[in-house]
């Protein structure tokens, strides 16, 4: 980074154009010329009519524009699409337009002259304003008016001279030449500070950069740095911040679907973070986005759509879909939508004008829907993509980008080589079964915070974006119908296991009972037995009594005969 | 075209208006110089108008002059304009449109 003590020795005088000042620490050297070059087109006039206006409305310094190509009511109306009130400023007596016309065919030369009469135009018109500022739009043209340039450098060698000494800030314009800077070699006179514009073409699309060629005696960055020109007036967009000091936020928000939130260990997001939606096509990326903003907007916040793909009315209507009204927060002002064909800038300006935007809004959460509609060459991409990301996050700003991806594996490249720059990554993936598409959602990942690893089925229906648990059995993880089939089956087999249960307890009490039976019967003829045993005992002892009987009768009358 | 086809309304009127910067040396001779031609081909037929830009800038102005000095043809028509000092008679003769070989048959 240049040292920025430099830049204070030297009084500088700001143009009020955005991003300008900050690339150059200042504005322009204060009291000097300086020179903006630039193609035909490329914004000189108007960086040059703005360094005036602002002079004259925002610095207190009145100025002139000295033109010698265009007429001061085309001027004025040139201007006016920027919102610049030309002929306001010069009835306040704030500006003075002088138009010089010079036509090389009115004019005869012979022998020597000088352009006093320039001079004096030039002082006079200084004088009626008092400016501090002026503008020489495009003085080259003098060049084409005079044919001696050897006296017309010396001339113009003088002008500048005069400028300095008058301690006039001055912006003089000169167009682009072959091989040097500008057509006529201005560049070797007004050294103090030259400023390039340049409208790039690359691949049809048309990119507005600035550099700052040189600045004698101060510091400035040296980048090429896109700049826009729209209805907003110039800014310049000053791609420096490398440092990754930005603060951090430990506050959380919620993503206004109450499953993600649940998927996330302390319930939402970390405000100031930035998450990437990526997913195939029709996996629910916009309405994911349409959820954060909608429940953002509830909270009261800020939030701005960057969209590429579709308007915002019908971003809106979709959401309807959903149970989501977008709508009315973008006519309470809460919600803006910035949509633009990827198409119709380059990188550059399409980052340019972000910052413009952001600076403007000052949102809360942003969206950018898709950035993989972004193209460009990768290096180029990745680079924008890079600097997006730090343009929202050096602002404390929450963002969802969403990132379409057309293949359906799990690889990498979907992320545009900026997942490792996002704090949470949520995946879309729609998962083709039994001739269905189900969709589902994981957390890749989400910096400093514990989230759940697993699958969920993502369900979208008028009553807003719903997540529920996956089916995971040993059939693997199941979703939509067939999550919904498989939890009927196990549903009937537990019903069948049952029955047979009670079935098999059923027939084992009945065989338990026929065992039984068998014991009684068994128990019965012992008993049978045991009487019977009981009855040949009796009746043998009865037999042997009887027996002693008869053998004591016999003896007894045995010996009655003895 | 040559001088003696008149304007219309001002025949053979020369209407000329110079303008110099200040009593500087280029301003007073080209002045001088001016004069002098003025005397020898049209004499009698002009109207010349000396403007110091310096005194009257708004003249200047209205008339787009830059340069110093520079003469300037209104009438006869067309207007034409000349800048430098004038140094190089035969160059101011056909810048004004004023052809000495007809000028001498007059």
């Amino acid at each position: 980074m240049p040292d920025q003590k430099a830049a204070l020795t030297l009084p500088k005088t700001p143009t009020g154009i955005e991003g300008f000042d900050a690339v150059t620490y200042g504005g322009v050297p204060a009291g000097r010329p300086s020179l903006i070059c630039g193609a035909a087109g490329c914004g000189k006039t108007l960086f040059a009519s703005t360094f005036l206006v602002n002079g004259a409305t925002r610095f207190g310094e009145p100025g002139v524009f000295m033109s010698f190509e265009e007429r001061a009511e085309d001027l004025a109306a040139n201007v006016a699409s920027l919102g610049y009130d030309l002929d306001g400023l010069v009835a306040d007596g704030k500006l003075a337009i002088d138009h010089v016309r010079v036509e090389r065919s009115e004019i005869e030369e012979t022998g020597e002259y000088d352009l006093e009469g320039l001079f004096i135009r030039l002082g006079f018109a200084v004088d009626s304003v008092g400016a501090k500022r002026v503008v020489l739009d495009t003085i080259e043209t003098l060049f084409s008016g005079f044919t001696d340039p050897s006296l017309l450098r010396a001339e113009l060698r003088r002008l500048f001279g005069w400028i300095k000494d008058r301690g006039l800030t001055a912006v003089i314009t000169g167009e682009r030449g072959d091989g040097q800077l500008t057509r006529q070699g201005l560049e070797e006179y007004v050294s103090d500070c030259v400023v390039l514009l340049d409208n790039r073409v690359e691949d049809q699309i048309t990119t507005r950069r600035l550099r700052v060629v040189k600045y004698r005696g101060s510091a400035h960055g040296t980048n090429e740095y896109p700049f826009l020109i729209d209805d907003k007036g110039i800014s310049v967009l000053p791609v420096t911040s490398t440092d990754l000091d930005y603060a951090v936020s430990t506050g959380v928000i919620s993503s206004g679907i109450d499953g993600l939130d649940a998927m996330l260990a302390p319930g939402g997001f970390y405000r100031g973070s930035s998450i990437l939606v990526s997913g195939e096509p029709g996996t629910g990326k916009t309405m994911l986005t349409a959820s954060v903003i909608d429940a953002a907007c509830r909270r009261g916040e800020r939030c701005m759509a960057f969209v590429f793909e579709e308007s915002g009315a019908q971003i809106c209507r979709n959401a309807r879909s959903i149970g989501l009204d977008l709508g009315r927060h973008v006519e309470s002002g809460l919600l803006r939508f910035e949509a633009a064909r990827p198409s119709l800038f380059g990188l550059e300006m399409h980052l340019a004008r972000m910052h413009r935007d952001l600076e403007a809004f000052r949102p809360d959460v942003v969206v950018i829907d898709p950035i993989s509609a972004l193209r460009g060459p990768s290096s180029e991409l990745q680079a924008t993509l890079l600097r997006m990301i730090d343009l929202i996050k050096c602002r404390g700003i929450t963002a969802v980008f969403t990132s379409l991806r057309t293949d359906g594996s799990i690889g990498q490249g979907d992320d545009l080589g900026v997942s490792s720059l996002m704090d949470a990554w949520i995946k879309l993936l729609n998962v083709e079964a039994n001739g269905e598409r189900t969709r589902t959602l994981y957390v890749i990942k989400a910096r400093g915070m514990s989230h759940s690893n697993q699958i969920r089925e993502f369900l979208m229906s008028s009553e807003g974006v719903r997540l529920v648990d996956a089916y995971i059995g040993p059939a693997g993880v199941l979703t939509g119908t067939a999550r919904l089939v498989q939890e009927a089956n196990e549903k009937a087999a537990a019903q069948l296991h049952a029955h047979e249960t009670e079935r098999r307890v059923r027939d084992v009490a009945r065989r338990r009972s026929a065992i039984e039976r068998q014991i009684e019967e068994l128990r019965a003829s012992l008993e049978a037995a045991e009487d019977e045993e009981d009855l040949l005992r009796t009746e043998d002892r009865l037999r042997a009594a009887h027996l002693e009987d008869e053998r004591r009768e016999l003896i007894a009358r045995r010996s009655a005969a003895e | 075209m040559s001088a003696d086809t008149p304007a219309s309304g001002m025949p053979d009127q020369y209407r000329l208006r110079l303008f110099v910067a200040g009593t500087a040396q280029r301003s007073l001779r080209a002045v001088e110089v001016l004069r002098r031609l003025c005397e020898t081909h049209i004499a009698g037929r002009y109207e010349l108008e000396i403007i110091d830009i310096y005194q009257q800038p708004d003249l200047a102005e209205r008339d787009g002059v830059l340069a110093a000095p520079t003469l300037l043809k209104i009438a006869p028509l067309p207007e034409r304009r000349i800048t430098g000092d004038l140094l190089d008679e035969r160059r101011i003769l056909r810048g004004l449109e004023l052809d000495p070989a007809v000028e001498a048959r007059r």
